[in-house]
């Protein structure tokens, strides 16, 4: 007997924590993953010697506490250091804005800016916590479905209606201006100084086709807004040895429960027999049988590429095609010899350390829209920097420096067409570093390697449909019991013994497990296996 | 009025905060910025510098100095080799806890002890019949401790000796830019980490040079604060927080024996007489009344309790050292002990304390109920009995140089 209770095909992050839930369970799991790495887009790799790229996501915030407990990830490598600060450089002769954890300091900086700005960043940050108080009741269960009289269903419906209810009307009316309103309108209801509304706003474009003022760009930043580390909310980390740390955790402690993993296992088909899945053909043609088989795998790869339209029906076929990936970001790693030096705030200090926004203008913001909407990368993008090396030394030899930036927007859809990517990879490479360099004008003198991932690129690595970071835009109509198609977004597909796990599900993208383990949880209630 | 330490120049500076905490009448930095959490994560991640000036230092020299120090010490110092470092208590003749530190054995007669009282009467009493001169270095000579896991590597730049040669709770003399040092392989945090001590007049060169040494190592300067954090995940305890020195307090209940402490594994009993002894050897015989563990306390729990306030669980930034009562849920709720100090430890993610217990309840594993304040309400919340060395790491001890070097 040698046959699997589940295959989980995708060792990404949602994959690993959904095989370690099964597992723990006392389920016989296999992973199987294509690349030779473990982590998908939460992954770290040393692409030149010596230097650990954390090569796609680089920043933690939102792993959900309770499966680090429930899965004893600290024992198995969980490590996440926190960010002091987050700064952002000007050109004009102005320092440049640093927000520091320490709420006086920010207060300070932000005063030169505007006074009332100042004072008013700590209610806005009461108010930010009150709704992510009620978001977590979202993100820590499955979505309801809206449409059912399930018992279960219900329940669930009426937990929500009561968090809803506990929020107060003041604050179910800001839900409701969070859920419809542009990150920019949004924020405009607190702060009025365009320098500190800017950097603020770029969270709600995150992986988005959206600019700054689009509708619904409000709610992306609450996605942002709501991670915890250590009970501090919305703080972000390093992982320490890059975010493949925290795959790599999740796979030991899979591994601990008694899960197996191999990788350079790419599948080709989910293997079916009478309208049900029961286990995967490998690339190489070998199959493996399970009385389940979970992907990791966005929506799309799985149910077009490895079940096929063939074998599905026509309405979920529909539902899967109007599913909106669109990749809109990309993503330059560069090894530094030493660190670089703002104009703005010459010198070493805090302000390297943390998250560096280049995000000057909310004009700025939407000029590098405009560039994206007509099919072409910004010519003076959004980037969001961070220096890993500062603060986890192991990442690199001494005295050298990773910078890891994201980039938005590069389009997939170029107008010359998506193929287009690979000739233009190192312009659009050129332009980042153009850009940095404005404001660190010793940057171009510090770089021994540089690594260029358009969304084209993102697609290829990662088997993310369209480049998209979060397996499917994360814009309030792809959310919930619409993710990733109205009617299953309770991690189940048309194909009995075939679930979703990753990104692609309830509650979305980001390093934050839920996938993995609401899908796993909702596995095991099932009684599949 | 607090003293300001031969590193005071260089640390206040730095101090951005203006946060200090006398610590044995110096002025000792409780964080350079506001928030301690750099620090604690560069203890863990990368390299803390700390200043332990303050600790009381005795150099003990003398063709007997051994033997002295094995009367007045709970363990045999006689068998502690030139070169090695013991971390061990001393007792008053009731077999109580007056301090707990550490005895460096430097060449054949001579020895470097720390503690964290004032020790040179307490020692010099014993003195006689013995070849052995004391002399109190509390003054003219400083310490810095470099903690975490870049630490070697720092050293490695500072001085001209093979750093990999030094195994945990070891001790040396090397040469730093051309003066002097003494450097152990110890620590407070539990993670690898080394102490270098060096005469007042050397203290800016010293500071100077590692924090130059330290800047591709991240290395930051650390305050009490992430000190206080590391030292409970490690399980080490603290004098005056997690117990009493015997000779300063009024009632017998204030006072500890080494074994109730958790440090029975420092006392030597077969041997030739020393203080306590009578006292350790029936108590041996009879039992313990107390027993010092960890404590896990539930996250879980806690949360819920928030919850029903409508709130997200709050942890105390810093860690704590207020009594807080342990009860027994088998035993109708009996109070039996209290925690002494604890944290939440952003490393393994748990929410600990260091409590003592009267036997049997401090067996591994047993669930007590631990009180909290939520909403100036006191709760209760389930706790577990577990070790009080909470964190671990192989790197503490590990010697990988060596090992290739011998491979
Ligand atoms: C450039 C970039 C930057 C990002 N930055 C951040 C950030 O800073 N912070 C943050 O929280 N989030 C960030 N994200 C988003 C976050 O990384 C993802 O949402 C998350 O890692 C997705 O995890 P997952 O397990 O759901 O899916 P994935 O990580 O996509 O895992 C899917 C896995 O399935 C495997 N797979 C695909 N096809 C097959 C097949 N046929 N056979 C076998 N295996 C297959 C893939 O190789 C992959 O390992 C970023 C993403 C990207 C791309």
């Amino acid at each position: 007997m040698n046959k699997y209770d589940a295959i989980v095909v995708g060792g990404g992050h949602n994959g690993l924590v959904c095989a370690a839930y099964l597992a723990k369970a006392g389920k016989k799991v296999l992973v199987v993953e294509k690349r030779h790495v473990l982590g998908g887009a939460a992954v770290s790799e040393e692409l030149y010697p010596g230097f650990t790229f954390s090569v796609a996501s680089y920043v933690v915030s939102l792993f959900r506490p309770h499966i680090i407990r429930e899965l004893n990830l600290a024992e198995h490598g969980y490590e996440v250091i926190p960010m002091d600060c987050t700064f952002t450089p000007s050109l004009d002769g102005d320092p440049g804005l640093a927000r520091w954890s320490d709420a006086s300091l920010t207060r300070r900086e932000v005063s030169r800016l505007s006074r009332k700005d100042a004072e008013v960043y700590g209610e806005f940050a009461i108010a930010m916590t009150a709704i992510s108080k009620f978001t977590k009741e979202v993100i820590d269960h499955p979505a309801p479905d809206i449409t059912s009289y399930h018992p279960r269903e219900l329940k669930n419906l009426m937990r929500l209606g009561q968090a809803v209810k506990k929020l107060g009307p003041e604050m179910m009316h800001l839900n409701t201006k969070l859920l419809t309103m542009s990150a920019v309108d949004f924020l405009s209801m607190w702060f009025e100084s365009e320098r500190l509304l800017a950097p603020m706003s770029v969270s709600g474009i995150i992986g988005t086709f959206q600019g700054v003022r689009s509708p619904g760009t409000a709610y992306v930043l609450l996605h942002h807004y709501m991670g915890e580390l250590d009970g501090a909310y919305r703080s972000w980390g390093f992982s320490k040895g890059g975010t493949g740390g925290i795959s790599m955790a999740c796979a030991r402690a899979a591994e601990s429960f008694g899960a197996e993993i191999r990788t350079e296992a790419g599948v080709a088909e989910i293997k079916m027999k009478n309208g049900r899945a029961v286990g995967v053909v490998l690339e190489n043609g070998d199959e493996i049988e399970a009385k389940i088989v979970v992907s990791n795998a966005d929506p799309n790869r799985t149910m077009l590429g490895m079940v096929g339209e063939d074998n599905l029906p026509d309405d979920y076929v529909t539902g899967l095609k109007r599913f909106k990936y669109r990749g809109s970001s990309g993503k330059v790693n560069l090894a530094l010899d030493g660190l670089p030096d703002f104009a703005c705030r010459p010198g070493f200090g805090g302000h390297l350390k943390g998250d560096i926004t280049i995000a000057p203008s909310i004009n700025y913001l939407e000029r590098a829209y405009d560039d994206a909407k007509y099919g072409d990368f910004s010519k003076h993008p959004f980037i969001d920097c961070v220096i890993p090396t500062l603060t986890d030394p192991s990442l690199a030899p001494p005295g050298k420096h990773i910078m890891s930036c994201f980039v938005q927007y590069a389009p997939y859809h170029l107008k010359e067409g998506a193929d287009t990517w690979p000739d233009r990879r190192e312009e659009f490479g050129d332009t980042v570093v153009n850009t940095l360099a404005e404001y660190m004008p010793n940057l171009k003198s510090k770089i021994l390697y540089r690594q260029v991932l358009t969304p084209w690129d993102i697609e290829k690595k990662f088997g993310l449909t369209e480049g998209n970071i979060f397996q499917g835009e994360l814009s309030l109509e792809q959310l919930l019991f619409q993710r990733p198609v109205a009617g299953w977004s309770n991690y189940q597909t048309p194909i009995k013994d075939l679930w979703l796990c990753g990104s692609g599900t309830h509650p979305g993208g980001g390093i934050i497990g839920s996938g993995g383990e609401l899908s796993a949880k909702t596995i095991l209630r099932s009684g599949a296996v | 009025m607090p003293l300001p330490s031969p590193f005071f120049e260089r640390t206040s500076k730095l101090c951005t905060s203006m946060s200090y905490k006398e610590w044995s009448g110096y002025y000792a930095v409780k964080s350079y910025e506001t928030a301690y959490v750099p620090e604690y994560f560069a203890f863990r991640h990368s390299a803390g510098l700390l200043d332990v000036t303050p600790l009381f230092k005795y150099s003990v020299k003398g063709k007997d100095a051994a033997s002295f120090l094995s009367r007045v010490m709970v363990k045999n110092i006689n068998k502690l080799k030139v070169g090695r470092v013991s971390y061990l208590c001393w007792c008053d003749d009731d077999g109580k806890v007056i301090d707990d530190g550490t005895v460096m054995h430097i060449s054949e007669e001579e020895f470097f002890v720390t503690s964290a009282d004032p020790s040179f009467l307490w020692l010099k009493r014993y003195t006689r019949g013995y070849v052995v001169e004391i002399n109190d270095v509390t003054d003219s000579i400083c310490g810095l401790a470099l903690q975490g896991p870049t630490s070697r590597e720092i050293l490695r730049k500072c001085t001209g000796y093979d750093i990999d040669q030094l195994k945990f709770f070891a001790v040396t003399e090397a040469v730093i830019d051309g003066f002097d040092v003494r450097i152990s392989r110890t620590g407070y945090t539990g993670d690898l980490g080394y102490e270098i001590w060096t005469e007042n007049k050397n203290a800016l060169k010293l500071w100077d040079t590692i924090m130059d040494a330290g800047k591709d190592y991240d290395i930051l300067p650390a305050g009490l604060d992430a000190l206080d954090i590391t030292r409970i995940e490690a399980g080490l305890i603290l004098k005056g927080a997690d117990y009493h020195n015997a000779a300063h307090v009024l009632i017998e209940d204030r006072k500890v024996s080494p074994y109730e402490l958790g440090l029975g594994w420092t006392v030597n009993l077969d041997r030739e007489p020393f203080n306590g002894q009578a006292a350790l050897q029936l108590e041996k015989e009879k039992g313990s009344f107390w027993g010092t563990v960890g404590l896990d306390i539930s996250w879980p729990e806690l949360e819920t309790i928030y919850a029903k306030y409508g709130l997200p669980p709050e942890v105390s930034g810093e860690a704590w050292r207020t009594s807080i009562p342990v009860y027994a849920e088998d035993d109708h709720y009996k109070q039996i002990g209290y925690a002494t100090s604890g944290t939440w430890s952003p490393t393994l993610k748990k929410n600990i304390a260091i409590a003592i217990l009267e036997k049997p309840y401090d067996v591994i594993g047993s669930q007590l109920q631990f009180e909290v304040t939520v909403e100036h309400t006191r709760h209760l919340v389930s706790a577990e009995v577990c070790k009080t060395q909470f964190f671990n790491p192989e790197r503490k001890r590990s010697n990988p140089g060596l090992e290739t070097v011998s491979a």
